[in-house]
């Protein structure tokens, strides 16, 4: 399974080689064209020639992740965060760092040995390791560079009949969703990007907007689903198993009205659910693809993803199903890119 | 120009839910203005032409408004909501609301056992509705509401729901209505999603790539019992902004400014605000750069349901625009 494959790669905003690698392996022989920009975003279009306006579909390739940041005397690592990260979800989980995919654990003092004060309280980012086994200096420098980026060593697996734990789904599930479209054809030119560095800062994707000038962009993403029990349910952001968020304001976007309805509309008719994302907080790459040039009318639709942002997250992949059908239907009732 | 005042500030218009002012306000200069039309993000935008020694000024003034959106409904038909753009939740209880279809509501609060306790998320909508399923044929998740119209006057002080920008737009109709053989050539954008980050500014001024920008925007005061210190008072003029966290006025723009005020005897003072911005922000880091400037119309209570000024200061602030028509620089 492909979600699988693009889940488990390594990405970490900047480093997100590996991922643009299997998408352009998926997507070559579907595209008219396929460029990788100077900031990395992974570029291709489908019916170059067709008369309508340009239509931009967008995911991120990167994930949050750690960076290495020093090198103790006796082997350990130092690091320190890419994107944002809850410090209490690391300790004793499985990484890989750097490009040859070195095995590591991020480490701890152990229960016995900390203070009251210390089990209080989350564990600073100064007193987190990862060990990968050596215990000199110089024995981890043969393995490990400064700057080497670390992912969590999470594997993909169904849960239940339809659910699926993994890692990185924010916004590797974008990515596929996004695969999964070019088998189809539209009647109006489709520009879609890959983007770097959305976790760092919405970095990559406005700059390929600028190039592209689309006349209107969808935004394809994962949103935390908070139906758990620490929250009231006036506070749950989304829910699993409950179809596509739609996404109507965050922090960096309000969502254009007509092509939330028009997407709206098209679930309706086709008997696909859908829900409102209830929270206003977080931004995504439509902040930056909207404000560009002279405006692009943005709107973005999320895969709800419980415990996003940690080593694991799990989502509905009947909600992944409806996203992908929802999406294609939206986009062939798009009539020359129209909305 | 009350009679304006009042309507204006009773059409609804959440940031990125433009429409109804949209065209509420085309329709108020469509009869003096060469083009007027709508960019992407929304903006309405009006053209008077200039003469060929002119230059492109862009005045901006946003048309959207804070507000409040539905996040949630409940078994017993209470709605959460959220805040779109900068509202404060300690003026919010007991504040009449109202819906883009005319639903009206009110915002009641949990039991507090402190009145510090008081937040957004112990707050919420009544709209009379018995249970869930009776709101839902109301009301939706994702809707917004703004506060109720409530324009009311005494004199020469005028107070309403959202002079925030809507008496910015008022100074900018009248302009326009006023303009007659500019040489200078006028963009007056009525922008959108200025309450959630100046965005729609941004782009208009990206497609038209004026020589100097203005916002005709409010501004706190100073004038008020144990107020913040801020030397802007109602009554005393047009504000020329000198700074606020978005902007440096640009040294042209203000020379500019405090040239027209003297020549045409328009009373006007000096504004530096220690926070908050306005359209100015986005527009002078434009492209290679938009030297630019805000007039602020000093306004007490900003962002509270009742927002007042000063008719002076409006007056003062029409005229400073329309001198700007002419102004050669």
């Amino acid at each position: 399974m492909l979600l699988k494959r693009l889940s488990e790669a390594s990405g970490v905003s900047s480093n997100e080689s590996e991922v643009r690698d299997i998408i352009k392996d998926n997507i070559e022989d579907k595209v008219d064209e396929l460029w990788t920009d100077v900031m990395g975003n992974l570029i291709a279009v489908k019916g170059k020639k067709k008369k309508g306006k340009k239509v931009l579909l967008s995911a991120h390739m990167d994930e949050v992740g750690l960076m290495i940041t020093g090198i103790e005397s006796n082997g350990l690592l130092n690091f320190r965060p890419v994107g944002n990260i809850d410090k209490r979800s690391l300790v004793s989980k499985p990484v890989i760092v750097g490009n040859d995919k070195i095995n590591g654990v991020i480490g701890s003092k152990a229960i016995h040995l900390q203070k009251s004060s210390e089990r209080n309280n989350p564990i600073p980012w100064s007193n987190l390791y990862i060990d990968i086994g050596t215990s000199s200096k110089k024995e981890a420098k043969k393995y490990i560079e400064l700057g080497d980026f670390v992912s969590f060593k999470t594997k993909f697996k169904q849960l239940g009949i339809n659910h699926a734990k993994g890692k990185a789904f924010d916004d590797r599930v974008g990515c596929s969703v996004i695969i999964d479209l070019l088998k189809y054809e539209y009647d109006f030119p489709l520009y879609v990007v890959f983007s770097v560095q959305e976790e760092v800062g919405l970095r990559g994707a406005g700059r390929a907007a600028f190039d592209i000038e689309p006349s209107m962009a969808l935004i394809i993403e994962s949103t935390s689903a908070s139906d758990v029990p620490e929250s009231e349910d006036y506070e749950f952001s989304s829910s699993l198993d409950k179809g596509p968020a739609l996404t109507i304001m965050d922090k960096s976007l309000i969502s254009n009205k007509k092509i939330i309805q028009g997407i709206i509309n098209t679930s309706k008719q086709n008997d696909i659910p859908y829900q409102i994302k209830k929270s206003n907080t977080g931004g995504t790459d439509a902040g930056e693809i909207s404000l560009t040039k002279e405006g692009i009318p943005s709107a973005v639709i999320s895969l709800p993803s419980r415990y996003i942002h940690s080593p694991v997250s799990l989502i509905s992949l009947k909600d992944y199903d409806y996203l992908k059908k929802l999406i294609k239907l939206y986009l062939q009732d798009l009539n020359k890119g129209e909305f | 120009m009350k009679k304006l005042i009042k309507e204006i500030t009773s059409v609804f218009g959440p940031s990125g839910d433009e429409e109804k002012i949209r065209k509420y306000i085309k329709k108020q200069i469509n009869n003096y203005v060469d083009n007027v039309y709508e960019d992407n993000l929304g903006n309405l935008i009006a053209v008077k032409k200039g003469k060929s020694n002119g230059k492109k000024i862009m005045f901006a003034a946003h048309m959207d408004q804070i507000a409040l959106m539905i996040t949630h409904i409940d078994e017993d038909g209470f709605l959460r909501f959220t805040n779109v753009g900068g509202v404060g939740h300690n003026f919010l209880p007991g504040t009449p609301i109202v819906f883009a279809d005319g639903t009206i509501g009110t915002i009641g609060v949990e039991k507090l056992e402190n009145i510090n306790d008081l937040e957004m998320s112990k707050l919420y909508i009544d709209i009379g509705a018995n249970n869930q399923q009776e709101a839902e044929k109301i009301v939706g998740i994702g809707d917004t509401a703004i506060y109720a119209p409530n324009f009311s006057e005494n004199n020469n002080r005028v107070i309403s729901n959202y002079h925030d920008d809507r008496i910015g737009c008022v100074v900018l109709i009248e302009a326009i209505k006023n303009i007659q053989d500019n040489n200078n050539e006028l963009y007056f954008v009525f922008s959108t999603q200025e309450e959630v980050g100046l965005r729609g500014a941004k782009t208009a001024a990206y497609q038209i790539e004026p020589d100097i920008g203005i916002a005709v925007d409010v501004t706190a005061t100073g004038d008020t019992p144990e107020s913040h210190i801020m030397d802007v008072s109602l009554g005393e003029g047009a504000a020329i902004k000198i700074k606020d966290n978005s902007t440096i006025t640009h040294p042209l723009v203000k020379d500019l400014l405090i040239k027209e005020c003297k020549n045409n005897s328009i009373n006007y003072q000096f504004e530096v605000l220690e926070f908050g911005g306005t359209d100015a922000g986005a527009i002078h880091l434009t492209k290679g750069g938009i030297p630019s400037g805000t007039i602020s119309i000093p306004t007490r209570y900003v962002h509270t349901p009742t927002e007042m000024v000063d008719l002076s200061d409006v007056k003062a602030s029409i005229e400073l625009v329309t001198a700007l028509s002419k102004s050669i620089f």
